[in-house]
């Protein structure tokens, strides 16, 4: 009777999951499809502490003092965290929470490999390679999938650089193969339970390895493949339990995750294989700095403000920078001011500036601009030939006309929003420094731009205040 | 090839989950409007989470004496939880932002 009971329930928290996916990809109902499947899990949570029972002994779940000490702990640390975190940080945080899915996945494949291990000593039980497939399998995954999301959330919080050398793709693939070699021979042999670990320890260092080298613009590519490879492993979980919620929220965010991650490197006009292989950047740098380290030049505060001021329509093209600095807030503010004066002010959004998809609405959401004043990239496009000013903040590589007109450059292809087109462009950065993909930006040369260096927020306020006492 | 055909078999039930749950996965997400992307990858992060039930059932079918099961497990459940509460809170707060506004245009 019980074990109807928790069927019903996991079938409920899988309709949510799929319903709360559903609703999330529609801006009306997205926070709604967001609690949904937040109610389902509770459900699916609750369901399995009190009515679970193991279909081999019959036995129900006991050791409650350390699942609830564990539920209450992972809670307050998981609610305080996401509550406190800047809205600029948010991709790192989602990065950090899909790592410690990842952990948890590889966790329970070594327990249950050594459970099997154990119940080995009465004779080898029926199904066994498949068993330890599986758990070799959420523990491959798992563990990458950890390893990865963590060199990623250091990447993002800048607190790890992107290095690679020479090679380091074949010793890739190697070590890889080798971690395969050495699965498949635990499968056949599951003798000692020293081999668990081996495995977990060599695909913690290929998790590593295979983001290390993965730079900037790519990021958001890398986070969302590592999203759904921790929805793989954990509907590995699924299949060793037998138990439906686990198989169809994995493999439902499995392949949610692999769509999102392809759509956004049609984005970029990326492939797959060329993110994950071709370190970005090294030899970019060198070639192209030569063919445009020409002169640029600087614009004064006063000259900026003038110039803003007795335009009829002025572009902000927000990026990284914009978020880094904090400065969504001062920015809305100027588009007020600005629009006082009879400045039509408009955004243009490039689907990945920032450091992921939407990463710029969010942040502008956050400062109250209006949802009609943000135009998508074709938008945008259309629109730049009627601008008399484009104001670009701290976005780098969506700006970078290389993207259209050299083939060499890493970025060739991808759409990038064309503001040369409009009159003037007026570029805020904190220095001359390549952007995150370590790529010259020949824009910044042009006869028509001009370079406007200090942090964002802090020339935001300045230019306010200059505005304010023409 | 006789072995496959007998794993298939077996295991028919998963592998039609499976296999439907990629078309769902596929289907529900095919027109996401890039405004919603981050919130989106941000969901989907937190229902992966679900292995957390993964971990409540190694901890809970532990021997009492099995310490080494309990510490990984215990520890699998923290992350686990850490991963859907933090996961679905975060995507609360970025949907937060879109409502707010939203209600201030009409």
């Amino acid at each position: 009777m019980l074990g109807n009971i928790i069927t019903i329930i996991y079938l409920v928290s899988s309709v949510t999951f799929i319903l709360g996916l559903k609703m999330l990809a529609h801006p009306a109902s997205a926070r709604r499809g967001n609690l949904i499947a937040a109610v389902g899990m509770g459900l699916a949570i609750g369901g399995t502490i009190f009515l679970y029972h193991d279909p081999m002994t019959g036995l129900a779940l006991h050791n409650y003092k350390w699942i609830f000490s564990g539920l209450l702990i992972g809670g307050i640390a998981g609610m305080v965290s996401a509550k406190r975190v800047k809205m600029t940080s948010m991709p790192e945080m989602v990065s950090l929470f899909n790592g410690m899915g990842g952990a948890c996945a590889a966790l329970i494949s070594i327990v249950e490999y050594n459970n099997l291990h154990a119940a080995m000593a009465n004779g080898v039980p029926e199904g066994i390679k498949l068993s330890i497939f599986i758990i070799l399998l959420g523990l491959i995954i798992g563990s990458i999938s950890f390893a990865g999301s963590m060199i990623a959330w250091g990447k993002l919080n800048g607190s790890v650089k992107d290095s690679s050398f020479k090679g380091q793709s074949i010793l890739n693939i190697v070590l890889l193969v080798f971690i395969l070699i050495m699965a498949a021979w635990v499968i056949n042999h599951p003798a000692s339970a020293l081999w668990v670990y081996i495995i977990f320890i060599f695909c913690i260092v290929y998790g590593v390895f295979f983001v290390m080298p993965i730079g900037g613009a790519d990021m958001p590519v890398v986070i969302s493949l590592l999203n759904s490879f921790t929805g793989v492993a954990a509907a590995c979980g699924g299949f060793l339990y037998d138990n439906k919620v686990m198989l169809t929220g994995g493999i439902l965010v499995g392949a949610a995750g692999t769509l999102l991650t392809m759509l956004m490197c049609k984005a970029m006009n990326r492939s797959l294989k060329n993110v994950l292989i071709g370190s970005f950047g090294a030899t970019a740098t060198g070639a192209a700095s030569v063919e445009h380290g020409g002169a640029y030049k600087e614009i004064s505060m006063s000259d900026a403000a003038t110039i803003m001021n007795f335009s009829s329509k002025v572009m902000i093209v927000p990026g990284y920078g914009l978020a880094v600095a904090q400065a969504q807030h001062i920015c809305h503010d100027l588009e007020k001011i600005l629009t006082e004066r009879g400045v039509d002010v408009k955004y243009a959004i490039h689907p990945v500036a920032g450091r992921m998809p939407g990463h710029m609405n969010v942040l502008l959401a956050e400062a109250d601009v209006q949802y009609d004043k943000l135009l998508e990239m074709e938008d945008a496009n259309d629109e730049f030939k009627t601008c008399d000013v484009v104001l670009i903040l701290g976005a780098n590589d969506v700006v970078n006309p290389a993207a259209k007109n050299d083939p060499a450059s890493p970025i060739y292809g991808m759409p990038i929003l064309e503001v040369e087109l409009a009159k003037n462009v007026i570029v805020n950065k904190r220095s001359m420094k390549p952007g995150y993909a370590g790529i010259e930006n020949a824009l910044f040369f042009q006869p028509k731009t001009s370079m406007f260096f200090g942090d964002a927020k802090k020339v935001l306020q300045d230019l306010c205040n200059e505005i304010k006492s023409m | 090839m006789g072995r496959l055909l007998q794993f298939i078999f077996d295991h028919q039930q998963i592998i039609y989950i499976v296999v439907l749950m990629i078309f769902v996965g596929i289907e529900v997400i095919g027109r996401v409007p890039s405004v919603l992307h981050t919130p989106l990858m941000s969901g989907a992060n937190a229902i992966h989470g679900v292995v957390i039930i993964g971990a409540i059932i190694i901890t809970g079918k532990a021997e009492a004496n099995n310490y080494s099961a309990l510490i990984l497990g215990f520890l699998a459940v923290i992350l686990g939880t850490l991963n859907v509460v933090g996961g679905f809170v975060v995507t609360d707060r970025m949907l937060e932002m879109f409502k707010s506004k939203k209600n201030k245009q009409a």
